[in-house]
């Protein structure tokens, strides 16, 4: 019963093209859960929240070292995070492991477009001016810095912008 | 214990920890670690406009709602209980260039001049939060990935894309902290 519903999901998401360009946004989950089965990605977030402020990537002075090459902190943090990631990603496919409610895990093969380009050091600038990207943003607000929220919302904003003119860009 | 979390963490502990939450969301549901995605999630959800880039089941995405909703938690947590209360060991070579900008203070996570509600109201502060943020939302979803997605994520699964990505992430700071952001801090 539950494939057949799992299916039709799939078949009446036709938003391939919209989808296939925001490679951060797949669900690929077929199972329904209720939504308390959410709360363990607010625990996995509450832990990621602490490591950012305890990374002190989250400080705009960090942020300012990086791009004046006047501390190997940011790019120590950076290198080694991905070095770990790709350990996790490489023993997760070695050994075919399954989510915890036995689900395959599989991985989306991004596609290159011109918007990694552009968009990549139009969020450069963003980057360096706020000093934070937008995890730390999160965190900053959480930290008690209550003006990150304007910064938030203009972000929230500039998505929007950005989901309005789309067509027009070169992707 | 608690006295060892109060440190600051040095970026061989903490940079590994952060790598950690890419297969971690994967193993708890196939999840793609990924931040920035969650500010289209929330156009989608209060303001989606008839724009076709807006429509889309985003109830089933909202485990990213919850998961920055945990970054917020986690922020307030760490900064209560887990800080030591020294200021973070900046190079006093980029305070001692600060200071020219009447930027004195590196005892916050952020110049407090700049980024405080009193700040928003100059024009530094506005350009800097208020744009800034602008060009974060709109560069992010553009590339399609931020910081998390596509340098952390998308790097540790080899992906080409975000390798494009993360350098031009870098080639946009570099720019604007040596060439634009000193015209602005003299504003």
């Amino acid at each position: 019963m539950q494939n057949t519903t799992s299916i039709q999901k799939i078949d009446t998401n036709t938003d391939f093209e919209v989808r296939s360009l925001d490679t951060m946004c797949t669900n690929d989950s077929s199972l329904q859960h209720p939504w308390w089965y959410n709360l363990k990605y607010v625990m996995a977030g509450i832990i990621f929240g602490i490591i950012l402020i305890k990374a002190e990537v989250i400080s705009w002075f960090r942020i300012q070292e990086m791009f004046h090459l006047q501390s190997f902190h940011m790019y120590g943090v950076i290198g080694s995070a991905v070095i770990t990631g790709a350990l996790g990603v490489f023993i997760i496919k070695k050994m075919h492991l399954k989510t915890i409610h036995g689900e395959p895990i599989f991985f989306i093969q991004k596609k290159f477009s011109k918007g990694q380009i552009y968009g990549g050091i139009i969020f450069g600038l963003g980057w360096a001016m706020t000093g934070a990207c937008p995890g730390p943003l999160y965190a900053l607000i959480g930290s008690g810095i209550t003006v990150i929220l304007v910064v938030l919302f203009s972000a929230t904003v500039g998505t929007w912008v950005y989901g309005a003119i789309r067509e027009k860009l070169p992707h | 214990m608690l006295h060892w979390l109060q440190q600051p963490w040095p970026w061989y502990v903490s940079g590994p920890l952060i790598g950690l939450m890419v297969p971690l969301l994967l193993l708890l549901g196939n999840k793609a670690f990924g931040i920035s995605s969650s500010l289209r999630h929330i156009c989608a959800a209060c303001l989606p406009a008839k724009l076709p880039f807006f429509h889309y089941n985003w109830k089933a995405e909202r485990w990213n709602l919850f998961f920055v909703g945990g970054v917020m938690a986690g922020g307030f947590i760490a900064a209560l209980f887990l800080t030591n209360g020294k200021p973070i060991a900046i190079n006093p070579a980029l305070l001692q260039h600060l200071n020219q900008y009447q930027i004195q203070e590196g005892n916050s996570f952020v110049p407090t001049t700049i980024f405080s509600w009193q700040g928003l109201l100059t024009l530094r502060g506005f350009i800097m939060m208020v744009l800034g943020g602008f060009l974060v939302g709109f560069g992010t979803r553009y590339a399609g990935g931020c910081t998390s997605g596509h340098a952390i994520n998308g790097l540790s699964n080899l992906q080409l894309p975000s390798f494009i990505a993360t350098i031009c992430f870098m080639i946009g700071g570099f720019i604007m902290a040596n060439f634009i952001l000193p015209f602005i801090l003299q504003l």
